[in-house]
């Protein structure tokens, strides 16, 4: 899931400040589950800045709702003229939800009420670990299901490096190396030889360096279409 | 011959090689690289010039070791991943190889967290590159060299011929896969390679024994590294905190011994451990070289320069030859 965290309520303010109507809107799939932007979130963001709003001596309403998924737009579609009605929105999805929402709020702004982390998972309760980068081109099947894109400090693809040190990365005690755990894993599975390998330069076009992605699923659209067809929609 | 570098000749020739280290500033005083290479020049067969080290910004490695081939040192290039693209990369060793460098060392560059490990506020916050990594890096500079074509396939009208080398940390974790570390730099097309400092000689003869038995002894020149130790305290930190480097608990005594005898006295306390510092550098020289498949040495003697004559001489190393 996307992982992301909350921004600090002086930023927010700094943000939200010169508006009279805010709206802080809450995303209730990814950003809910890692406790940053769901609705609950949304509500508690609101509260602090009408305290903050009181204390500065500022007239201003803040208001807060949530919907399912601000990346779809059957989810926010049906509110969207509420949303039109305000001056500013916070919008605490992740960056996808304010970038998506932004294209379809004519002029009134989204900001983003937290910070997008990253692709991660629940590594125990209230603790969540990056493991994908989303680098468009995965390579899971040659390190073991371990990711040197997203988890190894240098993306290196053949490493490890000289800065693994106990197990650990150079960049600090806090952070596992994982290519001291793709060996350990790869040996595990009896496929260590593979390490041997070497991986050639890599095609990062299929990454963010080749400019925003994009899929197209032909055989969706047109399913979609004929459905709508059917049904007269 | 691949370059014709200094370097690549006294191998070929079966002696003992040697390289040292310069450290270029942290300002644009090209002086002061002159004063290093004139410190190293003819105790050396060439010299690293360090790219960035701990990410922190330097006078390139490029125009350093520029300025140190035009004073008569010649100079081991380094190119870090850290700091640049292949296009970057690329255009750099050409620009480099029309200087008349001769000789480059592929790293992968310490991460730009170390740039305020220590006092300096460095740039921590700067966003590095690993476009490729150093086993890359290495196939790179073969193909140009060997194919005379860019990583792209683009042909190279004239190719940089450079001698190619890596670093290779023998003790670093995880242990057993070190040598296939090595394995993978030489499939990739290393001439020679650098080791990390090296103070636990045992083990690191247990190493070599791996390189052997996989015969990558023979396919490359390995020079084993020597940092050259200043104090115990350094002795210590290296062991603690920096990776793949063990230091025996002797070492470390027999440094405490040294500082232990000059009593109250700190300028004496920073003079005998230096000596003894120098001592241990010689010693481990004397028994890396004793090391079956060790090709030469590479010494760091770190923001020390002057120390390198004595240690060279000492060492039975001294003149270097003339080939």
């Amino acid at each position: 899931m996307i992982v992301g965290s909350q921004k600090p309520i002086d930023e927010i303010w700094n943000m939200v400040k010169d508006y009279k109507k805010v709206l802080v809107f809450g995303c209730n799939t990814c950003v809910a589950i890692c406790h940053a932007g769901g609705e609950k979130e949304a509500e508690t963001i609101a509260s602090l800045i009408r305290m903050k709003a009181s204390q500065e001596g500022a007239q201003m309403t803040v208001d807060h709702m949530g919907v399912m998924r601000h990346c779809e737009p059957e989810y926010f579609e049906p509110a969207l003229d509420k949303v039109r009605s305000y001056d500013l929105v916070l919008s605490t999805a992740c960056g996808v939800g304010v970038n998506f929402l932004s294209d379809r709020t004519g002029t009134v702004p989204v900001y983003p009420g937290i910070n997008t982390s990253f692709y991660g998972a629940v590594e125990a309760p209230g603790v969540f670990k990056e493991l994908c980068a989303g680098c468009g081109n995965c390579i899971l099947h040659l390190t073991g299901g371990l990711c040197p894109i997203a988890r190894c400090s240098k993306t290196l693809m053949n490493g490890p490096c000289g800065g693994t040190n106990k197990g650990k990365c150079e960049v600090g005690p806090e952070v596992d190396c994982v290519w001291f755990q793709i060996v350990e894993r790869m040996t595990k599975l009896g496929k260590l030889e593979k390490l041997a390998e070497i991986q050639p330069p890599r095609n990062w076009s299929t990454s963010r360096d080749g400019g925003p992605r994009r899929i197209s699923m032909e055989h969706i659209r047109e399913f979609e279409e004929k459905e709508a067809a059917k049904t007269g929609k | 011959m691949k370059s014709g570098s200094t370097l690549e000749k006294v191998l070929a020739s079966g002696q003992p090689a040697v390289t040292a280290e310069l450290g270029p500033p942290m300002s644009a005083d090209g002086h002061e690289v002159v004063k290093k290479a004139q410190l190293l020049k003819g105790f050396c067969d060439a010299a690293n010039i360090t790219d960035c080290q701990t990410a922190v910004v330097r006078i390139s490695s490029i125009a350093a070791a520029a300025i140190a081939y035009q004073n008569g040192l010649e100079p081991v290039m380094q190119m870090t991943c850290r700091d640049r693209n292949r296009i970057a990369i690329q255009a750099d060793l050409l620009g480099a190889a029309a200087l008349g460098l001769k000789n480059c060392l592929c790293l992968a560059g310490d991460h730009q967290k170390f740039s305020a490990a220590g006092k300096l506020k460095g740039h921590p916050g700067a966003k590095n590159v690993y476009d490729v990594d150093t086993c890359q890096l290495v196939g790179i500079l073969k193909k140009m060299r060997d194919e005379g074509k860019q990583e792209g396939g683009d042909p190279l009208e004239v190719a940089p011929q450079f001698f190619v080398g890596a670093s290779w940390t023998p003790m670093g974790d995880p242990i057993d896969f070190r040598p296939i570390n090595l394995l993978k730099k030489v499939n990739a097309g290393a001439d020679f390679i650098q080791t990390q400092g090296i103070y636990d000689m045992e083990l690191f003869r247990k190493q070599m024994e791996k390189i052997r038995n996989m015969g990558l002894h023979e396919r490359t020149a390995i020079l084993a590294g020597i940092i050259v130790p200043k104090s115990a305290m350094m002795l210590k930190y290296m062991d603690s905190s920096v990776a793949g480097v063990s230091v025996p608990k002797e070492m470390i005594d027999r440094m405490n011994k040294a500082k232990a005898a000059a009593g109250e006295d700190k300028k004496k306390m920073k003079e005998l451990q230096e000596q003894e510092g120098i001592k241990i550098a010689i010693e481990l020289i004397q028994q890396a070289l004793e090391t079956p498949g060790v090709k030469g040495v590479h010494i760091q003697a770190i923001e020390w320069e002057s120390a390198i004559e004595g240690i060279v001489k000492a060492a039975g190393l001294y003149p270097r030859p003339q080939v």
